[in-house]
């Protein structure tokens, strides 16, 4: 008797958050298809006409195309960059445990916690010349992805047998035919799902655009958003349509990718 | 022998460039800039000594309290996200129906961006037909409506609120993680013993978790002392300069073109992640090492 109850209320305590979590998301679906003054009330009852409209007002005004490209081109170049890269390099760290590779990846544990600090971090751009450009934000995100992408792959190597390593050794292959012939393809699930979180990573931040494109042109869509909200505090309908085609790309990933996202973050708890 | 020709050094070179130069090197030469007058106003660059850390912890602007204000922020985050999440894994460990949904559904915010979520609460936080006003209204609860990003009283506990809804799940799903690897055995070994849920609680899960403990406070405490962008939309440091913190100060002098100062502030908060830092990395080295 006092097991079922207490599954009651488990579930309706299940039930209140769940509800916590998504009228907000709903709200934002909701109002984005009214007419300007129905939008402002902000309520959760359906649009007295759906006005697909806006979207398309919003895609024309708000500079989205461009601004998805952008976002696109960072998110997924300096993903895969770090990914590759750190692979190799976890990979080296793992297999050969000398003392000079093991401070390395504390060394590079440590930027874990640092701050990014954007003032020089500009005065450096400034200095080799890509200040306001492209290059310097994508350097910025695959730098700043380093300590994540190394202390994640790193952990799942070890589940790599090393007896691969040397067969591959007796066989003849060099270190390259060796990584990326037949390493790489084992660490496919861990690459993934480094790949997807800091693919979203990227999508979701705001202060390095912030701080590292003066020009519009160079915004991903998070800054072109909070620019659009900016001009068009009044215009809530505008808003929440920006907010949903943001919000799209990541979605799909996590809707698609749940599984490998959801490891991805329970290796290192697990571990120990 | 064979190891130098199949783990080469130069495997290493990408990450530890990239990281050395853009990451680690910004951070240090902020050190030696701090102690300038560095600005937009003018080309020469001037040592000033210690003047901007004086000033940040002297002035009428009340940087300090921005220094203050992080700290508090990264501790009760922390604390109200940590324990609820805790209890919410607890709950969602054990076989109840519709337990994939719940869990999904709830990582679901972890995934949107800040600022987004900060621009979706502005709409719901506001006063006159915010979705939380308006709910309240109808349960009858209108006594609690409040100001919720302009009463002095209130603005933190909306940041919190906001925060948590983002962060939970999230919490929760490393949570989850670390209890899905304790063996049920111990469960069941404890119940012929006769152990109440408090005595397996302490016994058997806390000990069992201190791996997902430790990485949920690593990013936690590091989430904390950085954060920017949910302040920086919900509120700016607002109202008046009550819920600035060191990143929100830094980047308005750095807009201003006060780059010494802003890079004297961004010094502090390296030095205070540098710190927790070294402690968290030796911990888990030693961890490693016993292992």
């Amino acid at each position: 008797m006092k097991k079922r109850a207490n599954y009651i209320l488990k579930q309706i305590v299940c039930i209140i958050l769940s509800v916590i979590v998504i009228t907000p998301l709903y709200m934002v679906f909701i109002n984005s298809f009214k007419t300007k003054n129905e939008a402002a009330r902000m309520n959760l009852s359906l649009p007295r006409e759906w006005l697909f409209s806006n979207y398309i007002v919003v895609i024309e005004e708000g500079n989205l195309i461009q601004g998805f490209l952008n976002s696109f081109l960072y998110s997924f170049l300096s993903a895969s960059v770090a990914v590759i890269t750190c692979a190799m390099a976890a990979f080296v760290i793992k297999r050969e445990k000398t003392k000079f590779n093991r401070m390395i990846y504390y060394f590079i544990l440590c930027g874990f916690f640092f701050p990014v600090n954007f003032v020089t971090l500009m005065k450096i751009f400034n200095t080799i010349g890509i200040a306001n450009t492209r290059y310097g934000l994508i350097i910025a995100f695959t730098s700043s992805m380093v300590p994540f992408c190394i202390f994640t792959i790193s952990n799942f190597i070890s589940s790599v047998p090393v007896e691969i390593d040397e067969a591959a050794v007796i066989d003849g292959a060099g270190a390259l035919l060796l990584f990326f012939r037949i390493v790489l393809p084992l660490l496919k699930p861990v690459l993934i799902t480094t790949f997807l979180l800091q693919f979203m990573g990227v999508w979701s931040d705001f202060m390095t655009p912030l701080y590292l494109s003066s020009s519009s042109k160079m915004w991903p869509m998070n800054l072109a958003v909070y620019n659009f909200f900016g001009k068009m505090s009044s215009n809530w309908q505008y808003v929440f349509a920006d907010i949903i085609l943001t919000c799209l790309p990541v979605a799909l990933i996590y809707f698609f990718g749940q599984k490998y996202i959801i490891s991805g973050l329970s290796s290192g708890a697990v571990k120990k | 022998m064979y190891k130098q020709k199949i783990y080469p050094k130069w495997f290493l070179i990408m990450p530890l460039v990239l990281y050395v130069m853009f990451f680690l090197t910004p951070g240090l030469l902020g050190v030696g800039y701090s102690l300038t007058d560095w600005n937009s106003r003018s080309l020469e660059i001037n040592f000033v000594g210690f003047d901007n850390y004086i000033e940040i912890f002297t002035s009428n602007k009340d940087y300090s309290a921005g220094i203050v204000n992080t700290l508090k922020f990264t501790v009760i985050s922390n604390i109200i996200k940590i324990t609820t999440a805790f209890f919410l894994a607890v709950m969602l460990q054990k076989e109840i129906k519709g337990r994939n949904f719940y869990r999904s559904v709830l990582y679901i915010p972890a995934v949107l961006p800040f600022l987004i979520i900060g621009i979706i609460f502005k709409s719901i936080l506001n006063f006159n037909n915010g979705l939380l006003n308006t709910a309240l209204e109808a349960l009858q609860l209108g006594f609690l409506k409040q100001q919720w990003l302009s009463d002095l009283n209130v603005v933190w506990k909306s940041i919190y609120m906001v925060d948590a809804w983002r962060g939970i799940g999230y919490v929760m799903t490393i949570f989850l993680a670390g209890l899905s690897s304790i063996p049920d055995s111990y469960y069941e070994a404890a119940d012929i013993d006769g152990a109440s849920f408090f005595q397996k609680l302490i016994h058997i899960t806390l000990p069992m978790l201190t791996g997902a403990i430790t990485i949920n406070l690593i990013f936690g405490i590091t989430y904390g002392l950085k954060v920017f962008d949910i302040i920086y939309v919900l509120t700016n440091g607002g109202p008046g300069h009550a819920t600035e913190v060191i990143t929100t100060y830094s980047y308005t002098l750095y807009a201003n073109g006060k780059y010494g100062m802003a890079t004297a502030l961004n010094t502090i908060l390296f030095v205070l992640t540098t710190i927790i830092g070294i402690l968290v990395v030796k911990y888990m080295s030693r961890l490693e090492v016993q292992q």
